[in-house]
């Protein structure tokens, strides 16, 4: 059974084929190759909606992309709820579920529509001067009930299930828009055996020959040709044709994201297919083919449903077979709507009159009307819609005023001419140009190596704008070196004419009156909003538009721009170029998240990097950090332990016996070269020349400011080699500034530099017992305190395969750490973690490891240090060479406020409370007593419970820090003043002695 | 995305692959430590912010790794041209409109 709209014969859909699917519930009938839009029209359904702000009730303005109103929700399931879905893009499959939006209780008695009677309340910029009192209402009241009332559809509750596909294409032309004019292009420059992608967003080619019902190109029915011509373009091998996707960015030197709907008109998609595929395409032509969008008529209730563009009406006839009434009247200033009239009378479609704002037009279309006897009426408006839910009737007036008529209609098609769609030429950053006598923007000045054609070139009919396209194609494809085609320029023998038309308030709707005459549908922004924008102060159009709203939102005011503009610009008093067009921005249509984000989520979000033990830890229990990219372990508890209890076994069983921990994340560079003492010498405060082969040394290495930038142990494997360490996080841009310094400052250095991090696992082994747990495993090194002091490095073999062993401490114990090629760290780990065992030994994590150095005084670069620390501010100025004439920094140590007394330097500090833990970060204060706001002198930069000392310990940059010692100071905190001693950075064995311990 | 040419591997690849680094042609002073104040401050931390054509140093971090120098126009984001670390200050650019 047909929908009673459905036109017997007309369309080109097969009526055999139906697809059952349901609207707010209530089940309809469509068939194959409906749209939601038409399916529901077919239906009779005209109310789909509720307006954004005064929630008035709106049916469908449009057949495409540019819907302002039918925003659906579209429910596969829980996870699968896409909102603010445009109806007349939707396609219909078998058992499609949509809702309305915007609406309590129901979408015919809807309680926020109270708005639309309290809409002078609700005037152009309302947010910014009403619910401004009392001041606690807007977090508590207005907002949350604005937020409520307001708004688009509804957001699913759960992840998006679906997957997202992403395919980057290169060619010779690509061709913007899939119309007679893109078909063209495509044709002529495939001709040429270059590599064309032809996109359009629709799920046919055609574009507006769907419902130019006389054209006729090649001797055969316009939209027939279009569909052999995509047959022919598809058999190419140089060609790829993808319907559905729309281009939505063009972005620098030709490179163009597409968006392709893979799988929304699928009724079981399946999990095998993606939802949608982004295109990165880069073209060494682009061919832009986008056509031109009709404009609505601005008068008074021109949202009432059954109120839409002719060129719709026509489309939903010609194409999908459906009247949208019985009874139709036509608005227009221009000739496009007399073939909508024309065509609604021949299928059988009463048309109660055309209403013509212009005073005698004359022309084929206009005579063939009369003759089908359609009334006309030159001169006038219609000056108001009536009904509400639907349109009832239509007032005409003559244009100038005088008497008024109503006549009943069910619906009321609406031309006010064509917009070019110049919306991804102006995003390539090409200046549009306006025509005066067209009153329209057309591309104007390219910035890209791209072109217009056809009606988004301001081209009128469709034989020009076919010319244009496939002369425009041939020429892409030669510029991108193809061949001279062989094709043959198809010939138009018919098509329409689309020029002239209006723009602005049609007469009733002009200033002085207050009627809602919508300009932008989707923000309901009337006549009367923009031109009080005008009034109260906004002369510039992008304030005009940020005031009202006009042209934001999810359609991005395809149809309201340029009628906005001519209204501004009257009130203005300016001609509309001087008032100049918003810019038009990415994406012309919304586009997902999900096809932006692709394959990036989850585990494939950001690369996650593990080191050699990671299994071994996972398996022991160890509780996981993010360091950076790395996954380090943090503490390893014991059963029952909490993290407070793991840590301070580990750290006590460090320092009474021993520990291995994993330090495999520290960078690790490699300075090799006849000049790599030279160059160490350049990049670190240190002297290196004098450094024995076997011995390491603690490098800090400065930006040229002076400040603090990384810090390492650095050891000399041969008087040509250097393996560095650096921070785990500062890896990267240590081998950036090197590298920057190597090859561009001092490239007469003979170095070179390779990064090693991947290639060494590290283990540290700390602790008294930590020379007996390594010694049983090591050949051809003998690790006695006189052969191998503290800071020396050796080579040799641990477990049979090749060490580089440092002896090394960062807990203050006698310590060592163990590099191996990385593939044998676990086989290694697990051998030291067996010798071990033997001496009581534990595994530690991150938090241990600070813990420890903390209780050392040793600073973490990034942590204890924030870039505008020196060496001396940090307590480090034994480290820098004073004899060195050049090092990287060596300039900026000496700017005045860096020699300046006052700096903040680095000191410990003891709670008064020893079990007080202080919170990192907290500042500082020398009085508590002294008025808000207070001087901080300093902040806390680490801070832990020490059980090894039995206490808390702080490191902290405090205002000429060493200058305090013994100093009482104060850490104001929301719960009270904590009181702190600053004390020297050293807690555990002052004098060092356990490093030989 | 732009595509930039690197002037090692001799063709245009994605920017995704390299990362600016500064403005080009600040040498640094062979006796830095004998710097006055004032010249060290021009050195380090004075930089020119030009609408139009501006000389930087770019890397090709994620290719070959080389530092090259470009000449990019801020007002539209167009290179120029690109050329290698060390190389003088191009005189002439070419398709210069002045």
């Amino acid at each position: 059974m047909n929908a009673v709209f459905r036109i017997s014969g007309a369309g080109r859909l097969s009526q055999a084929k139906t697809a059952s699917f349901s609207f707010d519930d209530k089940p309809y009938i469509g068939i194959e190759g409906d749209t939601l839009a038409s399916a529901l029209l077919a239906n009779g359904v005209h109310l789909v909606g509720r307006s954004f702000k005064y929630h008035r009730p709106r049916g469908f303005l449009s057949a495409g992309a540019e819907e302002p109103n039918a925003l659906v929700q579209i429910v596969r399931d829980d996870a699968r709820k896409t909102p603010n879905v445009r109806a007349t893009v939707q396609e219909l499959y078998d058992g499609l579920t949509a809702n309305s939006q915007n609406r309590w209780p129901s979408l015919a008695f809807d309680v926020g529509a109270v708005n639309d009677l309290a809409s002078p309340m609700f005037s152009a910029g309302f947010y910014y001067k009403t619910f401004m009192w009392p001041k606690w209402a807007w977090k508590d009241l207005y907002e949350p009930k604005i937020r409520a009332a307001a708004g688009l559809g509804v957001s699913p509750e759960k992840p998006d299930p679906d997957h997202y596909a992403a395919r980057y294409a290169h060619c010779e032309v690509l061709v913007l828009g899939g119309g007679a004019a893109g078909i063209a292009a495509a044709l002529a420059a495939a001709e040429t055996g270059v590599r064309v992608i032809l996109a359009d967003e629709q799920a046919e080619f055609g574009g507006s020959l769907r419902f130019e019902s006389g054209a006729r190109i090649d001797g055969q029915d316009g939209y027939a040709w279009a569909q052999a011509a995509i047959a022919k373009l598809k058999a190419m091998d140089n060609v790829r044709v993808l319907s559905r996707t729309t281009a939505f960015g063009y972005y620098a030197q030709n490179f163009v994201g597409l968006v392709e709907r893979v799988s929304d008109h699928l009724k079981n998609p399946g999990r095998e297919l993606a939802r949608e595929r982004l295109w990165q395409v880069r073209a060494n032509r682009v061919v832009i083919a986008t056509g031109a969008i009709e404009r609505h008529m601005v008068f008074a209730n021109n949202d009432r449903p059954g109120v839409m563009l002719a060129s719709a009406a026509r489309t939903y006839l010609n194409h999908y077979g459906v009247a949208v009434g019985r009874n139709v009247g036509v608005y227009t200033a221009n000739d496009s709507a007399y073939a909508a009239a024309i065509d609604l009378k021949k299928a059988g479609v009463n048309v109660a009159a055309i209403v013509d704002l212009r005073d005698n037009p004359a022309g084929p279309v206009i005579d063939e009307a009369r003759g089908l006897g359609i009334e006309i009426n030159f001169g006038r408006a219609v000056v108001s819609a009536g009904g509400k839910l639907r349109v009832s009737s239509m007032t005409v007036q003559p244009k100038n005023g005088g008497g008024e008529r109503t006549i009943p209609v069910d619906a009321i098609l609406m031309s006010a001419g064509w917009t070019p769609s110049v919306h991804l030429f102006s995003q390539s950053r090409g200046k549009v140009a306006f025509n005066d006598e067209t009153k329209r923007f057309v591309p104007g000045t390219y910035a890209q190596d791209c072109v217009s054609v056809g009606a988004c070139n301001g081209a009128d009919g469709l034989a020009a704008s076919v010319d244009e396209a496939y002369a425009a194609g041939a020429k892409a494809a030669k510029e991108a070196g193809g061949k001279i085609g062989k094709g043959a320029k198809p010939k138009v023998d018919a098509g329409e004419s689309w020029s002239r038309g209006m723009l602005g308030a049609a007469p009733g709707a002009g200033p002085g009156t207050t009627v809602k005459a919508f300009v932008d549908f989707q923000n309901d922004v009337t006549a009367k909003d923009i031109r009080q924008a005008v009034h109260e102060g906004m002369h510039s159009i992008e304030h005009v538009k940020r005031f009202t709203t006009n042209g934001m939102a999810t359609d991005q005011g395809k149809t309201s721009n340029m009628h906005g503009l001519a209204i501004a610009a009257e009130e203005l008093g300016k001609p509309i170029p001087q008032v100049g067009l918003t810019t038009f921005r990415a994406p012309y249509t919304p586009v997902t998240f999900g096809s932006i984000v692709g394959h990036a989520r989850g585990a494939l979000f950001d690369p996650t990097r593990r080191t050699a033990t990671h299994g071994w830890a996972a398996s022991h229990g160890a509780v996981f950090e993010d360091v950076g990219h790395w996954k380090r372990a943090w503490y390893f508890p014991k059963a029952g332990e909490d993290m407070h209890a793991a840590v301070n076994r580990e750290c006590v069983t460090v320092r009474k016996a021993g520990g291995l921990f994993d330090a495999s994340t520290l960078g690790k560079i490699e300075v090799v070269g006849p000049d790599a003492a030279k160059f160490m010498e350049l990049l670190y405060t240190n002297p290196w020349e004098k450094l024995e082969t076997g011995r390491c040394r603690y490098g800090i290495m400065l930006r040229e400011d002076g400040f603090i930038y990384d810090d390492g142990v650095v050891g000399r494997l041969a008087p040509d080699r250097f393996h560095v360490t650096t921070t785990t996080g500062g890896a990267p841009r240590v081998m950036n500034h090197m590298e920057d310094y190597l090859q561009t400052e001092f490239p007469h250095l003979n170095v070179w530099l390779t990064s090693i991090t991947e290639q060494w696992a590290v283990i540290a082994v700390q602790g008294p017992k930590s020379r007996d747990i390594i010694a049983p495993l090591v050949e051809g090194i003998d690790m006695s305190d006189e052969a191998m002091p503290h800071m020396s490095v050796r080579e040799g073999k641990i477990c049979g395969v090749p060490t580089r062993l440092f002896r090394m401490s960062f807990t203050g114990e006698r310590g060592f750490e163990v590099n191996v090629p990385a593939d044998y760290g676990e086989a290694v780990w697990e051998a030291l973690w067996a010798e071990g065992r033997k001496h009581g030994a534990t595994a530690y994590g991150t938090e241990t490891m600070h813990v420890l150095r903390a209780e050392k005084g040793y600073i973490i670069v990034g942590q204890d240090t924030d870039g505008t620390v020196t060496p001396n501010d940090a307590g480090l100025d034994w480290a820098v060479g004073k004899k060195k004439t050049d090092f990287v920094g060596i300039r900026g140590l000496t700017r005045p406020d860096l020699v300046a007394k006052g700096r903040k330097q680095l000191v410990g500090l003891k709670t008064k409370d020893p079990k007080v833990v202080l919170e990192e970060g907290a500042q500082i204060v020398a009085d508590p007593k002294q008025p808000i706001p207070m001087k901080m002198i300093g902040h806390v930069t680490s801070s832990y419970w020490s059980e090894n000392c039995g206490r808390s310990i702080a490191l902290a940059l405090v205002a000429g820090g060493r200058d305090r010692m013994g100093e009482t100071l104060y850490v104001p905190m929301p719960n009270g003043t904590i009181e702190v001693e600053v004390t020297g950075m050293v807690f555990v064995d002052e004098k060092g002695e356990r490093l030989n311990g | 995305m732009l595509l930039i040419r690197c002037p090692y591997c001799e063709e245009e690849r994605p920017e995704l692959e390299f990362r600016n680094a500064g403005e080009a042609h600040i040498a640094r002073p062979t006796n830095i430590a004998a710097e006055s104040d004032d010249d060290f401050e021009k050195f380090f931390f004075i930089r020119a912010n030009p609408k139009g054509v501006i000389y930087e140093r770019w890397r090709h971090i994620h290719g070959c790794a080389r530092f090259f120098n470009a000449v990019r126009d801020t007002v539209t984001d167009k290179f120029v041209m690109t050329y290698k670390a060390g190389e003088p200050k191009p005189a002439k650019l070419p398709g210069a409109s002045k």
